[in-house]
């Protein structure tokens, strides 16, 4: 029964195809399969947000994605944050602000502060704060984070 | 995990033929929020995952003013709480929309999934209850409706039978003067199973100075979402006010049969219940008097 599928996607911007069995997550295929080491396995049931990735730039829990799932769509993982010109500003403010200390959600973390900025730009701490419900943190105590994501929110406005 | 095969038809009959072929060994994958998790945990193997999402008709939001909203069964709830005409006319089915799981489980989680996975606390069955949605059933031998109230049979058990599958869920278009309002209780913020949640659905006179028609229902607190006519006929051709709805939230309470877990007492959830109904209520009012703009309110 089973057997490999191909699978042909966009992630990070590049074509990328690969072989995978259809219960193999979309988090197993970028780690194991593909070398995408960024995205983090926590829970792999869907409540730490540690594996969030963009899928046609919505974000969602890798652990709860079939690879075979991701045929012909869009993936964005934390390594295709940075651009040429260097780091997001994202990442920049995590740095500026301390937003992190072992690291580990700190992916995940990137990933669904991205996707509220793409879609709401001028977030208030309550609505980072929502966002972010689904994105578990052991080291910070969050403040530190949503900071971060407004101080980012704010240059990225700025800039406009 | 367990191995098993996986398709993506593009039709609905493709994806009933190849549930059909397969009886039990075979599920439909919507968001996956659900079974991809019990899967991993082992409570049952399957064959096959017939995967929803490549089917348009599935993946379509339509909205008509006379004949209400149809949503396709494959629509995240993320896409959901998006849509303008869900946002504008349906701010009841919004609360619940909004409440499931977080932001990443939204982008995944179906109103179809929430439904057909029949846990007593799924938080859009209780919201669509009250709402009078239908679930639009595909099967081997045609289509039928089902009303979502009467869908759910037992904890993860439906009224769906071999290579039956929901495509859609109808809500009828809202009345003037018409309201409704999900809410929880959940011990934090977000991301978490409701301990009891409670919808209430009413109709009021152009004046608003009676009720004309009410529905309440229930999550968590029975081995099904359940429906409580006898706490909406206690609403109908009495005044809007605190009396009645504190009549409603006791008959409420009195009808749920909450089971004692780690998440709450019996008699938490009863109390639970009586609270939720009447703020449920309140806000139903609210919405049916002001027909205010409900995206702003559908935040929780
Ligand atoms: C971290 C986390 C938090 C959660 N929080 C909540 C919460 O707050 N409230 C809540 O109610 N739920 C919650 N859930 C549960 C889950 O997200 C919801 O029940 C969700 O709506 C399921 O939808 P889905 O599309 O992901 O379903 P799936 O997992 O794809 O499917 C669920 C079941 O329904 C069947 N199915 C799906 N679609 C159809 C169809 N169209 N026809 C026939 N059968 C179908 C599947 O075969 C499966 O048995 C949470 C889950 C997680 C992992
Ligand atoms: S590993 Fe996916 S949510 Fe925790
Ligand atoms: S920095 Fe350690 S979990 Fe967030």
């Amino acid at each position: 029964m089973t057997g490999k599928q191909k699978v042909s996607a966009i992630i990070n911007g590049e074509l990328a195809e690969f072989l995978c069995e259809p219960h193999q997550s979309l988090l197993e295929c970028l780690r194991d399969i593909l070398g995408l080491t960024g995205a983090k396995e926590g829970c792999n049931d869907g409540n730490c947000g540690a594996c969030s990735v963009l899928l046609d730039g919505r974000l969602v829990n890798s652990c709860l994605v079939l690879g075979v799932e991701i045929e012909g769509r869009e993936v964005t993982t934390i390594e295709g944050l940075a651009g040429w010109q260097g780091l997001h500003p994202l990442q920049q403010a995590f740095i500026a602000e301390d937003a992190l200390q072992c690291g580990y959600c700190t992916p995940g973390m990137l990933m669904a502060g991205k996707a509220l900025l793409d879609r709401n730009p001028n977030p208030t701490e309550a609505e980072i704060r929502t966002w972010l419900s689904g994105n578990l943190c052991r080291c910070t105590g969050y403040d530190k984070i949503v900071r971060a994501v407004r101080s980012a929110s704010k240059r990225m406005t700025e800039v406009v | 995990m367990r191995p098993f095969d996986y398709q993506a038809p593009a039709t609905v009959d493709e994806a009933i033929a190849a549930l059909a072929a397969k009886g039990e060994r075979a599920r439909p994958l919507a968001g996956g929020t659900d079974i991809l998790v019990q899967l991993r945990q082992g409570r049952f193997e399957l064959d096959l995952l017939v995967d929803l999402k490549r089917i348009p008709e599935l993946l379509a939001i339509g909205y008509d003013p006379d004949t209400g909203l149809t949503i396709g069964a494959a629509v995240s709830c993320a896409v959901l709480a998006e849509h303008p005409d869900v946002r504008t006319h349906y701010p009841g089915l919004l609360d619940a929309a909004s409440i499931i799981g977080g932001t990443a489980i939204q982008g995944r989680a179906t109103l179809g999934g929430n439904l057909c996975n029949a846990a007593p606390s799924g938080d859009s069955i209780a919201a669509m209850m009250v709402l009078g949605a239908r679930a639009v059933v595909a099967g081997p031998s045609g289509r039928r409706e089902v009303p979502v109230a009467s869908f759910c049979t037992a904890p993860g058990k439906t009224v769906l039978q071999k290579g039956e599958l929901v495509v859609a869920l109808k809500i009828p278009a809202p009345q003037p003067h018409t309201g409704a309002r999900y809410l929880r209780f959940i011990p934090r913020g977000e991301m978490d199973i409701a301990v009891a949640g409670a919808g209430a659905w009413v109709a009021l006179t152009a004046d608003a100075t009676r009720i004309t028609n009410a529905r309440i229902a229930l999550a968590a607190v029975a081995p099904t979402p359940l429906n409580v006519p006898e706490a909406s006929a206690a609403l109908v051709g009495h005044a809007p006010g605190e009396d009645v709805f504190a009549q409603a939230a006791a008959l409420a309470s009195e009808a749920a049969t909450p089971i004692h877990d780690t998440r709450g007492t019996t008699p938490q959830r009863r109390h639970l219940v009586a609270v939720l109904v009447r703020r449920a209520l309140q806000g139903a009012v609210k919405r049916a008097m002001a027909n205010e703009a409900p995206g702003q309110e559908a935040q929780r």
